[in-house]
C-alpha cells in the first residue's frame, strides 16, 4: 500500500484519536468505516455462521447502506466465543472482489456472451432435458460441494434423483470427508461425530492425526492452546507428515513415514493389550470385533469395483493379529521410533487421562482412509475413551456444509436424505416425502466424483451442471478430466461468484448468490446447524443455486415440486427436509428456533440439544440401559476392525523419488477463489510454491525462491521453492498447497481412492525435482 | 493544510443522528465507536479559511455535545510560516 505524507499524517491523526478514546473509554472499539464510500457510520450486525471452512464460527456481519463492511466474532455462539481466524476476519471483503459474476453467460461459437439470466436458465432445461431423451436418464450429472447451502443440496437432490431419476449426484465433499462417512458407517453405524467442540474444554491430551490444526482449524486449535494455558496437564501431541505450525506449538511433533499410520495405529492398540491397558468392562459390553477385506487396490482404473465382505473375528484373533504390529517392527516401516509409539499408547491407555483425537485431510485423503478412521477408532474403543467430556475420536470438516448438506442431506450417488438408494423402506420415504413416484428412485447407485468425471471424459455424461465448486483445479489427475469436459459433444453449466479454470469449460455460466447474499443454513464438524438469513442483496442478476435449481425444475415441468414461493422458500425446503429426520437418532430443530439461535445441534429432542451420542447422560436416543449405547448398529455393539498396514498406490522408487503432499495454507480457502480477491489475503501469500527439506533443497542446488519442475507420471508443473517456511516437509517429500490456479498442482496428482470410501489420495504420489 | 481529529460526543440518543450530520460534512471523515457514545472525527482542510468555516458549522451541530481535540497539524506552521 502507498501512503504519501499527508495520508501519513491523517492516519496519525486517526491514531491519535483512538488511543485517546481508549485511555477515556477502556474496551472501545472501532471499525474502520472511513476508507468507505458513501457510509453514513450507522452500522447493524446480523448473525451468521462463517463462510470458509467447517469448524462454523459464528460471526456478525455490520451493514451499513446495504453493504457488508464489517465482520467481528459471535460471542454468544459456542462454537468460537467471539474468536474468528483471520479468513473470517476479512470474509465480507470476499463479496466485493471487481470481477464478481453478475450477469449469465451462454458460449456462443465459442465465445462466452452476455444474457439475461431467464433466458441461461431456458437454455440450460433445454439441454438437460435435450441430453436425458437422447443419452438416457444417467447422461445427466449434478456436481455440488460442501459449500452448498442445505436448502441448495436439498433441492439438487430431490431434481435429479426425485423427478429426474439418476443418481448422478456427487459433491466435492467426497473429496474431503468420504472416508470419515466410511470410517463412522462401519465402525458405528451412523454418521458424524459422537462428541463435541466442548471437548477440547475437557480433554488432557489432544492428539492431531495428520492435521495441521494450526492453519486449518485454527478457531479451535486456539481453544487448545488457551486450554493448555489455563488447565494443568494438558498437551499437545501433533502426529504429522511435515513439520507445520501445528508441531511448533505442539508439546511433542512424532513426523511418520507417509501411509504407514496405518501400522502405527495397530501398533499402539497392540501395546494397549500387551500393557494390560484395555478397558475390558467397556469392551466386553459395548465391542464386537470384525475383519474385511485386505489387498483392495486403489482404484486407478475407469470401472473399478469393490465391495466389502465383513467377518466376525473375536478379540484373541484381533490380538494375534496385532503380533505382526509391535512397535519395533512397526519402528522400520514407519521410522517412528518405538519409543514414541509407546509414549502415544501410554497416552490412549492411562485411564486417567482424557484424550481427544482430530484429524481430517491426512487421515481421510488416504486409499486406506476408512481403515485408518477404524484404526483410530478401535484406539479409543480399547481404552473405551469414547461419548464422554473430553474423551473423543473426532473427525474435522473442512467446508461450512460437508456434514450439513452433504452428509446429512445425502447429496452424494448411494444417498438419499434418509438412508441410501439401495433399501426400498429408503426410497418408499423419499418418494413419499418428495411426491414422487417410488419407481422413480434407482435403487442403484451411479457414478462416484471421480467416476463421474471419468463418465464426463468417457462419454457416459454428457451434461454436468456443476454448483460452488472449482473441480477444474481440484481433481486429482486433472488433465484428463479437464481435457474430457472440453469435449464437443459435453454441455457444463457452472454457478458460481467468481471466473475460475471451471467457469473457462462452461458452455453456460449461471452468476450465484454468495454467502449472506441469500438466506440458506449450513451444518458443522459437530452436527450443529446455523441458519442465516439474506443479510445484503445480490449484485447484478445473481441468483441463490437453491433458486436456480427450482426455476430449471419448474421449466422441466416439476411445479407440483417445486411450488414454493421466493417469500419463505427457505423455510418450507427447512420444514419439508427435516421430516427425513424425524426421531430421536437425528431430529433437527424446527425453523424457529435455529433462526433465533447461533445453531443448534441435532438431535434436538424435546427442546434439548445433544452434545455426546451414545452416552445416556446426554442422549435420549439410547434404549439399551447400559452405560454406553452404539445404536447405530443391530446389535447395539461399536465394531473394532481388523485393517491391516498396506502401501500406498504409488510410492517413491529410483527415478520418481520423492513423495508429494498437497494441502492448504490459513490465508486461503480452498482453490482461492475468493481469498485471493481479498487484498490482505492475497498479499500474505500472493503464490503457490513448493516446500522443500533444506537438505534435499542443498542437494539439488536449489535456493529460497528458485524455480523447481515437479514431474510425475502423470504431468509437470513449474513453480518456485521455499525452503524453512511455515512447513517444512521430512526429507524425501515436497509439500504444494494448491489454492493457486496459476499453479495447478493437480496436473500432477494421482485419481488413486480409498476402495471403500472413493475418496481420492491427495496426500502421496511419486514425483521427482529438476532445478530450472 | 490543516489535519485534526477529534473525539466527537454526542448529545443522549444522539449518536446515529451525529454520524449522519458529520458524514455529510465536506472534509470530515468519521469512525464511530461500535461500543460506546463518542465518534472519532478527522478533518482534512484544504487552507485556513475553509477551516475556520468548517470549525463554525461543527458548533452549530445540533446533536453535537463536544469536541475534543487528539491531535492538530497545520503545514503552515510546520514550515515555519
Amino acid at each position: 500500500m502507498k501512503l504519501d505524507r499527508r495520508q501519513f499524517i491523517k492516519q496519525a491523526a486517526i491514531s491519535s484519536a483512538y488511543a485517546t478514546a481508549g485511555a477515556l473509554f477502556p474496551g472501545v472499539s472501532f471499525g474502520d468505516w472511513n476508507k468507505l464510500a458513501n457510509n453514513s457510520g450507522v452500522i447493524s450486525w446480523q448473525k451468521t455462521p462463517c463462510r470458509f471452512c467447517g469448524t462454523g464460527c459464528g460471526v456478525l456481519v455490520g451493514v451499513s447502506d446495504g453493504r457488508a463492511v464489517a465482520v467481528k466474532g459471535d460471542p454468544s455462539c459456542s462454537v468460537n466465543k467471539g474468536l474468528c481466524c483471520m479468513k473470517g476476519y476479512h470474509s465480507v471483503q470476499a463479496l466485493y472482489g471487481k470481477d464478481r459474476l453478475t450477469t449469465a453467460k451462454i458460449r456462443k461459437n465459442g465465445s462466452l456472451v452476455e444474457v439475461p439470466i431467464q433466458e441461461a436458465l431456458d437454455l440450460v432445461a433445454e439441454k438437460l432435458k435435450e441430453t436425458r431423451d437422447k443419452h438416457g436418464k444417467d447422461s445427466i450429472a449434478m456436481y455440488g460441494s460442501g459449500q452448498w447451502t442445505i436448502p441448495d443440496g436439498y433441492v439438487a437432490s430431490k431434481l435429479f434423483k426425485g423427478c429426474l431419476g439418476t443418481n448422478n449426484v456427487e459433491a466435492n465433499a467426497r473429496l474431503c470427508m468420504a472416508s470419515a462417512v466410511t470410517g463412522f458407517m462401519t465402525s458405528f453405524g451412523l454418521d458424524e461425530p459422537m462428541g463435541c467442540y466442548d471437548d477440547i474444554d475437557h480433554a488432557n491430551v489432544y492428539i492431531t492425526w495428520g492435521n495441521n490444526m494450526a492453519e486449518m482449524h485454527p478457531v479451535l486449535f486456539s481453544r487448545m492452546i488457551a486450554n493448555r494455558k489455563r488447565r494443568k496437564n494438558v498437551k499437545i501431541i501433533d502426529f504429522a507428515t511435515r513439520h507445520t505450525r501445528t508441531s511448533l506449538a505442539a508439546d511433542t511433533s512424532i513426523l511418520f513415514k507417509p501411509q504407514t499410520d496405518l501400522a502405527v495405529a495397530n501398533a499402539i492398540c497392540y501395546e494397549i493389550i500387551n500393557n494390560g491397558w484395555v478397558n475390558t468392562n467397556f469392551v466386553n459390553e459395548h465391542v464386537s470385533f470384525r475383519k474385511g477385506k485386505t489387498n483392495i487396490g486403489y482404484g486407478t482404473e475407469d470401472h473399478f469395483t469393490f465391495k466389502e465382505k465383513a467377518e466376525p473375528i473375536n478379540f484373541d484373533e484381533f490380538k494375534t493379529f496385532l503380533e505382526d504390529y509391535t512397535p519395533e517392527k512397526v519402528e522400520k516401516i514407519s521410522g517412528v521410533p518405538a519409543k514414541d509409539i509407546k509414549y502415544l499408547a501410554a497416552l490412549y491407555g492411562d485411564p486417567e487421562i482424557k484424550v481427544t483425537s482430530f484429524w481430517c485431510m491426512g487421515m481421510n485423503q488416504h486409499t486406506r482412509g476408512t481403515w485408518i478412521n477404524n484404526l483410530v477408532y478401535n484406539i479409543h474403543l480399547l481404552v473405551g475413551k469414547i461419548s464422554t467430556p473430553g474423551n473423543s475420536p473426532f473427525s474435522l470438516t473442512g467446508q461450512p456444509s460437508a456434514c450439513g448438506t452433504v452428509r446429512e442431506v445425502g447429496t452424494l450417488t448411494h444417498k438419499l436424505p434418509h438412508g441410501v438408494v439401495m433399501k426400498e423402506e429408503h426410497r418408499k420415504m423419499a418418494a413419499e416425502i418428495w411426491d414422487v413416484p417410488l419407481s422413480n428412485i434407482d435403487p442403484k447407485p451411479s457414478y462416484h466424483t471421480v467416476e463421474m468425471f471419468r463418465a464426463l471424459d468417457r462419454g457416459d455424461i454428457r451434461f454436468m451442471w456443476i454448483q460452488v465448486t472449482n473441480p477444474m483445479v481440484t481433481m486429482p489427475k486433472l488433465k484428463r478430466y479437464r481435457e474430457g469436459a472440453l469435449k464437443d459433444d459435453r454441455f457444463i453449466v457452472v454457478s458460481d461468484v467468481y471466473p475460475t479454470p471451471t467457469t473457462d469449460v462452461a458452455d453456460v455460466i449461471l452468476p450465484a448468490a454468495m454467502w449472506i447474499e441469500q438466506e440458506g443454513l449450513f451444518g458443522n464438524s459437530e452436527r450443529r446447524t446455523q441458519h442465516f438469513a439474506q443479510i445484503i442483496d445480490p449484485p447484478g442478476e445473481a441468483m441463490s443455486d437453491t433458486w436456480q435449481i427450482i426455476e430449471v425444475a419448474r421449466r422441466l415441468g416439476f411445479e407440483k415440486q417445486f411450488s414454493w414461493s421466493k417469500d419463505d422458500y427457505i423455510k418450507r425446503i427447512w420444514e419439508e427436509y427435516r421430516r427425513f429426520h424425524a426421531g430421536p437418532k437425528h431430529e433437527m430443530a424446527p425453523y424457529d428456533v435455529l433462526e433465533a439461535r447461533s445453531g443448534v445441534q441435532w438431535p434436538f429432542v424435546n427442546g434439548k440439544e445433544t452434545k455426546w451420542r451414545y452416552n445416556p447422560k446426554y442422549d435420549p436416543a439410547c434404549s439399551n440401559g447400559k452405560e454406553f449405547d452404539f445404536y447405530g448398529k443391530k446389535d447395539h455393539r461399536a465394531v473394532i476392525w481388523q485393517r491391516p498396514y498396506e502401501p500406498a498406490a504409488e510410492s517413491p522408487d529410483s527415478e520418481y523419488n520423492f513423495w508429494l503432499n498437497t494441502g492448504r495454507v490459513i490465508e486461503h480457502w480452498h482453490t482461492g477463489s475468493m481469498t485471493r480477491r481479498v487484498p490482505v489475503l492475497h498479499n500474505a501469500v500472493p503464490a503457490a510454491y513448493v516446500e522443500l527439506h533444506p537438505e534435499d533443497a542443498a542437494e539439488l542446488g536449489v535456493v529460497d525462491g528458485e524455480m523447481v519442475k515437479i514431474i510425475s507420471r502423470r504431468g509437470e508443473i513449474i513453480m518456485p521453492a521455499q525452503i524453512k517456511g511455515r512447513g517444512v516437509p521430512a526429507k524425501g517429500m515436497v509439500f504444494v498447497p494448491f489454492f493457486d490456479e496459476s499453479y495447478l498442482i493437480n496436473e500432477v496428482t494421482l485419481d488413486a481412492f480409498c476402495p471403500i470410501s472413493k475418496q481420492p489420495d491427495y496426500k502421496k504420489c511419486a514425483v521427482k525435482l529438476e532445478k530450472v | 493544510m490543516p489535519i485534526f481529529s477529534y473525539l466527537a460526543m454526542p448529545k443522549k440518543g444522539a449518536k446515529e443522528s451525529l454520524c449522519a450530520e458529520l458524514s455529510r460534512l465536506d472534509y470530515c471523515q468519521i469512525v464511530p465507536a461500535e461500543n460506546q457514545d463518542v465518534i472519532v472525527l478527522v478533518t482534512d482542510t484544504p487552507d485556513d479559511t475553509t477551516e475556520k468555516r468548517l470549525q463554525r458549522t461543527l458548533k452549530e451541530l445540533q446533536s453535537l455535545q463536544s469536541l475534543s481535540m487528539a491531535f492538530g497539524y497545520n503545514e503552515k506552521i510546520d514550515k515555519g510560516e
